[in-house]
């Protein structure tokens, strides 16, 4: 008998979140006899439309109805996962800023093992899972034992998992809102303020001229400016810069900043963290300009350049403004 | 307000390559440049400005060996009113969990109102905050990137989601808060700033000071344990252009042209 995972699906509007699908496809990778349960929180009809879903991927769905879980406050659901989840079980959530809100502390609750950001499962031996991570910003791998016995809470890395065709599983969804009780936690949502807009829609742009933290200093994001004006093209960057106040938040591009769908990207002193190539969509063509051979962004780009970005890019603007 | 800040000494990334060693059993610690983990920076300047609005303390805390008293040095010249460094042979190989342990029995030894820790550091796993908030059965809130006081039990914080929204919240005090970069511009340290914290006494506390029994942290008492190091094979990568920087600008320019890059 294969063992029993738990995934948690994220949701918004009555849709299931793309991660909803790639952890019940993780869960194969862990055990591929696996029983996979998806555990969905939310409140209303929207609900129902999200368990119908998942319920053509895996056999069995738990949903949890209450209108304390209207906005998923991780400290809510942790409690309620707790009452849910039975001994030694093993539960995924997705790498993202529910997840880590939400699965460190599981793991403590649960009293399982904790591994987190996932990007790679290879079965299972005994019972350590083997697990493939990385550390350093993505500089360099690592290969990880977890000893499951007691259980575990993992999660996973978005992205790095590709859903299974949709087999038409059909699921049970079974109803246990009652479980919710009364539950209370010393932490109350008030609500979502959106981010501001900028000056510059970046997520419109054709071509995107992105400075990261290889520009060293405030005063050389002229040179980059200077580029893009000769280019046609308009400026973002990655989040450092952003913390630096160097330019405004509009211009971020990664998974909390903007979501971008350039034809070409040219990406200066970026290294290429997971948050950052999460903000690119839509396959465009990607140019890296960074002076470490090693350095991740290389392994997604389509086109490397192997230079210092300050000295670099003055001498190309001027190619180009020379035409 | 009591704030305990909980920092680590990590190779700097955007200083260094990193490479991994030759048996894969580490990374090449040779010539490193380490400095404080990015994240935690951000943690005890907002902490300082806590202080500094509400009074109280702050007290910079890390799981490390001798060298990680520069770090804490460094974040008491930051402003940092006391640095303790938890530090045992034993507390070599600890998962999350048992740095944790480690951390949990420091802060039992005090009292304090409000703890942070950095939003992730060099492992990328972001989970000591959230762990120590549940072992301590107090409120948590992740990525934290805007923090009020409300009164003396309650304080308002804003958590940075996707997209770059803020989702805010009111936390019951005690809590623990994980911080996200941007959410202040830390101060600059210079050596000036260093000397003069450089005769403050720095406590050392190992495991049976803490009343930690040696088999429960450590690789012992590990359930995750770190196999090997590696650089994955990733298939292509880039086309990687060669030759001196004028062929390389040409050739650059003429794929930009191509792909639409230049209009
Ligand atoms: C929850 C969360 C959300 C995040 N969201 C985002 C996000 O939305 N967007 C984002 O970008 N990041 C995000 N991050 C941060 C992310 O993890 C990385 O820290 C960040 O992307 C690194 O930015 P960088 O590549 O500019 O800097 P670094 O990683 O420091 O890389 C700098 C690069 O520049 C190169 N370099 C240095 N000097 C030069 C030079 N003179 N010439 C050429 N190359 C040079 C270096 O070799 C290096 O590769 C997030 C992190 C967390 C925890």
């Amino acid at each position: 008998m294969g063992l029993q995972i738990f995934t948690y699906a994220i949701h918004k509007a009555g849709v299931a979140d793309d991660s909803a699908m790639e952890l019940i496809a993780a869960a194969g990778k862990i055990d591929s006899d696996a029983k996979v349960t998806a555990i969905v929180t939310g409140s209303g009809a929207e609900l129902d439309q999200v368990c119908n879903t998942l319920s053509e991927c895996c056999s069995e769905i738990l949903k949890i109805d209450h209108e304390a879980l209207a906005y998923p406050n991780a400290e809510l659901i942790r409690k309620l996962l707790v009452k849910i989840l039975p001994d030694n079980a093993v539960f995924l959530a997705v790498h993202d800023t529910f997840g880590m809100d939400l699965a460190p502390g599981l793991s403590v609750k649960t009293e399982s093992a904790f591994v987190a950001d996932v990007v790679e499962f290879e079965g299972v031996d005994g019972s350590n899972l083997k697990i493939i991570r990385q550390e350093y910003s993505g500089m360099v791998s690592t290969h990880v034992t977890c000893d499951i016995s007691t259980g575990a809470v993992l999660t996973c890395r978005p992205g790095s998992f590709q859903p299974d065709e949709v087999t038409g599983a059909g699921g049970r969804v079974i109803d246990k809102s009652g479980e919710f009780g009364d539950i209370s936690v010393g932490r109350r949502f008030l609500e979502v303020v959106e981010a501001e807009i900028g000056d510059v829609d970046i997520t419109k742009s054709e071509v995107l001229v992105s400075i990261g933290r290889g520009i060293e200093d405030e005063d050389n994001i002229e040179i980059a400016e200077d580029l893009a004006k000769a280019m046609g093209a308009d400026i973002s960057c990655s989040r450092p810069i952003v913390d630096a106040k160097w330019l405004e938040k509009a211009r971020q591009v990664g998974t909390s900043g903007q979501t971008v769908k350039p034809k070409v990207y040219l990406a200066l002193g970026i290294s290429g963290s997971f948050q950052h190539l999460g903000g690119l969509k839509g396959s465009p063509f990607i140019i890296a300009v960074n002076k470490n051979p090693k350095a991740p962004i290389f392994q997604v780009a389509d086109v490397g350049i192997i230079e210092d970005i300050l000295e670099f890019v003055p001498e190309l603007t001027e190619k180009i403004e020379e035409g | 307000m009591e704030i305990l800040v909980c920092v680590k000494r990590v190779p700097d990334t955007s200083e260094n390559e990193i490479e991994v060693n030759s048996n894969g059993a580490d990374i090449e610690r040779d010539d490193l440049v380490y400095s404080v983990n990015e994240w935690d920076n951000y943690a005890v300047e907002e902490a300082i400005q806590l202080r500094d609005k509400v009074g109280g303390s702050v007290t910079v805390v890390t799981v490390g060996d001798d060298e990680s008293e520069e770090v804490l040095r460094r974040e008491m010249a930051m402003g940092a009113d006391k640095g303790v460094l938890l530090s045992d042979d034993a507390f070599t190989g600890s998962d999350g969990m048992g740095t944790t342990a480690i951390l949990k029995a420091e802060i039992e030894k005090g009292k304090y109102d409000l703890i942070l820790t950095g939003a992730q550091a060099d492992d990328g796993a972001g989970q000591i905050g959230g762990m120590l908030a549940s072992i301590l059965d107090v409120p948590y809130a992740s990525l934290v990137n805007y923090i009020e006081v409300l009164d003396e039990n309650k304080i308002k914080v804003g958590r940075e989601i996707e997209g770059g929204n803020q989702e805010m919240n009111e936390l019951n005090l005690p809590c623990v808060l994980s911080i996200q970069t941007g959410i202040n511009e830390p101060r600059y340290v210079g050596i000036r700033g260093i000397r003069k914290v450089a005769k403050l006494e720095i406590p050392i506390h190992g495991a049976s000071d803490l009343g930690i029994s040696a088999d429960s942290v450590g690789a012992a008492g590990a359930r995750v344990k770190r196999v090997d190091y590696f650089v994955p094979d990733f298939g292509e990568g880039a086309e990687i252009l060669e030759g001196s920087t004028d062929e390389k600008i040409e050739k650059m320019i003429e794929i930009l042209k191509a792909k639409g890059g230049i209009k």
